[in-house]
C-alpha cells in the first residue's frame, strides 16, 4: 500500500510536554477522547532533560485545530505548544527502506539514492536498505520512485518542524571596541 | 522525621486541611487505613465506593472545598469511576485516592490490579500514580492544588502497597513545582471594556449564568451586574440558587425543561452574556437555530469552552468573579462618561408577558387521583426554611425539582447536570450534610434512581447523618417512559417498575430511618411536618405520584428551542407573546 500523501493543508503542533511516565498515553487518550485524528506523531527528548517535545501533524479544520490545541493546553504536563504553520517552518523526515536490487537494477537503485542525497546502509545479495532524510514530500517523491523495484520492509519516522528564521535586514555592525 | 508512605499521605491530607474523608477499606489500601485511627480527620465508611464519591461530591458542591474519598484497589477504583465522571462534567473538586497492587508487581495481572490512571485518564483534571514514598506530600500538594484552582474537577492518586509501606523523611512543600499549569484568572482588560459597550449598547440582553459563578464564589457580583445593568438572569440547572429565584430580573432555568420565557428571551436575545456556562445542548437545543440574532459575550476560566460550540463574540477567559467584578467597573466608567442605553422598555415589556402567559403551571389532581409531583414540591418548598438544601436524582423528579423550588440562595442545589447519574442523590446528600450540618438537607429521588444508590441510608444511620429523602414514586424510569410516550407512540419498553416493589418504608425501617408514606394530597403535609421534625435519623418518604405526568415545557432533543411545547392545557397561547 503506497504511504498516504501529507494532507494538503495539514497543521503542525509542536508540543514541549514535562518528560514523565504516561505523558505520551495522556496526550493520546485525549485525541481519541475528543475524535481528533493524528496523522503523524515524533516524540524525543529535548537539550532540557525535564521535557520532550511532541510533533504532531493533523489534517484537520482550523476551528478544530483551535479546540485540539485548546484542550491539550489542559494537560498538567504540557507546557507549550506551538502551532506551526507549514509554509512557515522547516519539516524534516527520515526513511528507511529496504528494497529489492538484484544485479540487473542496482545501478539504477544507487544511483536514484544519490540523486536524492540518501544513503546506503546495508548490502545484501540482491537487496540494498538504504536511507533518505528531507522536508516530506521529497521523501513521498522517493518512496513513490523507490517502489517500483519492490519494497521489503519500509519505515517512515513522522516529521518534525522547527520554525524558520526569520531573515530580517542584518543590524549594523557592532562597532569593535 | 521519619514517617511510612500510608503516615506520610494522611499527614499530607490533614496539611490540606481535610475534615472528613468518605471511603471503605480493602488489601491494597490496608496500609493507609491504620494511621486513620489517630487522624484528627473523620473517616465515613460507605457501604459502596460509588457513594463515596457521590459524598465528596454532594460535600464539595456545598461547603466549595475539594470532598475526598479513599477507597482500595481494582474493584473499589472501578466502582468509583462514576463520581470521577461525574465530578468531572460538572467541575466539582475532588480527591480521590486509591490503593494499588505492589509497585513491584505491576503489569502482573496481580490481585485486583487494575490499571486505574489508564482507566480514570479521561474522566480527572489530573491523576498520579505514585512510585516512592518520598514523592507523597508534594503530589498531595499538587493534588489539591489542581482541584480547586482553575476550572476546578476530580483528580486521583494511586498509591501502591509497598509504597505506602516504605520510609521516608517528612517534609511539607510551600509551593507547587507545575511548569504546564497556570490558570488565568484576571479577564484582559480590552475585552472587559469591549463587553462593556456591548452590554450598554444592547436591547435585547440576557445574561445566561451557568455554575461556574457558583465555582467562583461570582453569585453577589453577578447581582450586582445584573442590578446595575437592569439585564434579566437566567440561571442553568448548574447555577440555580447562582441568582435568587424570587429576585424581579430573574427568569429561571432555561434549557430543554425550562421555563418559556428563560428559554424564548434567550431564543429572541441580541446579546447573550454567558458568566460560566458552556452552551451545553440541553441549554442550546439544534446549535445552528440556537440564539440565532445574539451577539455572545462569553466569561470562562477554561479557554477550551470559549468558541467549542458558539464562536463568542468577546471572549474573556478568566475567574467569573473576578471578571464581572472587572465589567460592573467598566460599566460604571462608561454611564459615569455619558454612554446612552438604547430604551429596553418594550423588550422588558414582551419579557413579562410571557411571563404572564406562560408560567410553570400543571393541571392539578383529578379527585381520586394519584398525587400530582409538583404538587408534592410545593408543599415541601413551602414547608422548609429558605436555606434549604435540595438534592436530586436524575429523572422527571429532577426537572420538576429545579422548575418547582424556589432557590434564593447559592450552595442550596446539589445535582448531577452534565453526566446525569441515577443514584446521585442519596449519597451526595448524604455528603452536603455532613459538610452543612447546620442546615436542612433534602433529597428529591425517583424511584428508580432510589434502587441505585439506597444503601447508603445504612451510612448515614450508623453515622447520624439526619438526611431526609422524598421519594417520588411514579412506579416507572419516568422520563424515559415520557420519550417513550411522546417519540415512541406509546410502545413502553422496560420501563415499569412498580409501586410497592420495594416497600419503600419497610426497606427504609430496615436501613435504620424512618419510613413514611404519602397517597392522598391530605397526607402530604403532615408527613412533611414529621419527617420535619426528625433531627436523629434519617426519614424516607414514599410519595406515590402519578405515573402519566410529563415534564413541560420541553424542547424536543435535536430540534430549535423554537420548538418548545408547552403543557396541552396552555397551547394555543402562541403567538400572543409579542414575539
Ligand atoms: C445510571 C443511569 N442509568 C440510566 C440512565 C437513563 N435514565 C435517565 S432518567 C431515567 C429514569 C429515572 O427514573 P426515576 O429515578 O424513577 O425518575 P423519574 O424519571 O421517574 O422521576 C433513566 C433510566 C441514567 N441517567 N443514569
Ligand atoms: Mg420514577
Amino acid at each position: 500500500m503506497p504511504h498516504p500523501a501529507a494532507p494538503e493543508k495539514h497543521h503542525i503542533l509542536s508540543v514541549l510536554v514535562e518528560n514523565k511516565a504516561g505523558v505520551l498515553a495522556r496526550v493520546a487518550s485525549l485525541f481519541a477522547r475528543r475524535g481528533f485524528n493524528i496523522f503523524s506523531l515524533a516524540v524525543a527528548p529535548t537539550d532540557d532533560e525535564r521535557f520532550s517535545r511532541i510533533t504532531i501533524v493533523v489534517d484537520v479544520e482550523d476551528k478544530t485545530i483551535e479546540q485540539m490545541t485548546k484542550q491539550l493546553f489542559k494537560l498538567i504536563n504540557v507546557v507549550k505548544i506551538d502551532e506551526l504553520d507549514p509554509t512557515d517552518s522547516v519539516e524534516r523526515e527520515l526513511l528507511l527502506c529496504t528494497v529489492r536490487a538484484d544485479p540487473s537494477v542496482r545501478s539504477q537503485v544507487v544511483e536514484m539514492v544519490q540523486i536524492f542525497e540518501g544513503r546506503i546502509l546495508a548490502v545484501g545479495h540482491d537487496v540494498l536498505t538504504v536511507s533518505m532524510e528531507g522536508n516530506p514530500t521529497k521523501v513521498d517523491d522517493f518512496e513513490e520512485l523507490l517502489r517500483p523495484y519492490g519494497i521489503v520492509e519500509l519505515q517512515r519516522t513522522g516529521r518534525v518542524a522547527l520554525r524558520k528564521l526569520q531573515r530580517r535586514p542584518r543590524p549594523q555592525a557592532l562597532q569593535a571596541s | 522525621m521519619k514517617l511510612t508512605g500510608a503516615q506520610a499521605l494522611i499527614k499530607s491530607l490533614e496539611m490540606e486541611g481535610v475534615e472528613v474523608m468518605f471511603g471503605l477499606p480493602g488489601g491494597a489500601i490496608l496500609p493507609v487505613y491504620d494511621p486513620i485511627i489517630d487522624s484528627s480527620i473523620r473517616h465515613i465508611l460507605v457501604r459502596h465506593e460509588q457513594g463515596a464519591g457521590h459524598m465528596a461530591e454532594g460535600y464539595a458542591h456545598v461547603t466549595g472545598r475539594p470532598g475526598v474519598a479513599m477507597v482500595t484497589s481494582g474493584p473499589a477504583a472501578t466502582n468509583i469511576v462514576t463520581p470521577l465522571c461525574d465530578a468531572y462534567m460538572d467541575s466539582i473538586p475532588m480527591v480521590v485516592i486509591t490503593g494499588q497492587v505492589p509497585y513491584s508487581s505491576i503489569g502482573s495481572d496481580a490481585f485486583q490490579e487494575c490499571d486505574t490512571t489508564g482507566i480514570t485518564m479521561s474522566v480527572t483534571k489530573h491523576n498520579w500514580l505514585v512510585t516512592k514514598a518520598q514523592d507523597i506530600p508534594e503530589v498531595v500538594k499538587e493534588a489539591f492544588h489542581i482541584a480547586t484552582t482553575g476550572r476546578p474537577g476530580p483528580v486521583l492518586i494511586d498509591v501502591p502497597k509497598d509504597v505506602s509501606n516504605q520510609m521516608m523523611d517528612w517534609y511539607w512543600p510551600d509551593t507547587v513545582d507545575l511548569p504546564g499549569y497556570k490558570p488565568t484568572s484576571k479577564g484582559h482588560p480590552r475585552m472587559i471594556k469591549e463587553a462593556a459597550r456591548l452590554i450598554l449598547a444592547s436591547r435585547r440582553p440576557v445574561i445566561y449564568a451557568g455554575g461556574g459563578i457558583l465555582k467562583a464564589r461570582a453569585a453577589d457580583a453577578l447581582r450586582e451586574l445584573a442590578e446595575l445593568t437592569g439585564i434579566h438572569v437566567v440561571t442553568t440547572l448548574m447555577a440555580r440558587g447562582a441568582f435568587p429565584d424570587d429576585h424581579r430580573l430573574c427568569l429561571g432555568m432555561p434549557g430543554m425543561h425550562g421555563n418559556y420565557t428563560a428559554v424564548t428571551a434567550m431564543q429572541r436575545a441580541d446579546l447573550l452574556i454567558a458568566l460560566g456556562s458552556r452552551f451545553d445542548d440541553r441549554v442550546t437545543g439544534k446549535v445552528d437555530g440556537f440564539a440565532p440574532e445574539a451577539k455572545i459575550i462569553h466569561v470562562d476560566v477554561d479557554p477550551a469552552e470559549l468558541g467549542k460550540v458558539r464562536r463568542p463574540d468577546v471572549p474573556v477567559v478568566g475567574d467569573c468573579r473576578l471578571v464581572i467584578e472587572e465589567l460592573v467597573i467598566a460599566v460604571r466608567d462608561l454611564l459615569a462618561g455619558g454612554t446612552e442605553v438604547p430604551d429596553r422598555s418594550p423588550w422588558n415589556a414582551t419579557v413579562n408577558g410571557w411571563r404572564a402567559k406562560y408560567p410553570l403551571a400543571y393541571e392539578p389532581a383529578a379527585e381520586g387521583d394519584a398525587l400530582k409531583p409538583q404538587m408534592v414540591l410545593e408543599h415541601l418548598r413551602d414547608s422548609t426554611p429558605d436555606d434549604t438544601i435540595l438534592v436530586s436524582g436524575v429523572g422527571q423528579h429532577q426537572m420538576w425539582a429545579s422548575q418547582y423550588w424556589r432557590f434564593n440562595h447559592p450552595y442550596t442545589w446539589v445535582n448531577s447536570g452534565g453526566l446525569g447519574t441515577m443514584g446521585f442523590s442519596v449519597p451526595a446528600a448524604i455528603g452536603a450534610k455532613v459538610g452543612r450540618p447546620d442546615r436542612m438537607v433534602w433529597a428529591v429521588d425517583g424511584d428508580g434512581c432510589f434502587q441505585m444508590t439506597a444503601q447508603e441510608l445504612v451510612t448515614a444511620s450508623a453515622e447520624r447523618i439526619p438526611v431526609k429523602v422524598a421519594i417520588l414514586n411514579n412506579a416507572y424510569l419516568g422520563m424515559v417512559r415520557q420519550w417513550q410516550e411522546m417519540f415512541y407512540d406509546e410502545r413502553y419498553s422496560e420501563v415499569y417498575l412498580s409501586p410497592d416493589l420495594p416497600d419503600y418504608v419497610k426497606w427504609a425501617e430496615a436501613m435504620g430511618c424512618v419510613g413514611l408514606r404519602a397517597e392522598t394530597p391530605e397526607d402530604i403535609q403532615p408527613v412533611i411536618d414529621k419527617a420535619n421534625d426528625i433531627d436523629d435519623r434519617p426519614v424516607v418518604i414514599d410519595f406515590r405520584t402519578d405515573s402519566r405526568e410529563k415534564v413541560y415545557p420541553m424542547v424536543p432533543a435535536g430540534q430549535a428551542n423554537d420548538a418548545i411545547v408547552v403543557p396541552p392545557f396552555q397551547e394555543g397561547r402562541h403567538g400572543e407573546g409579542g414575539h
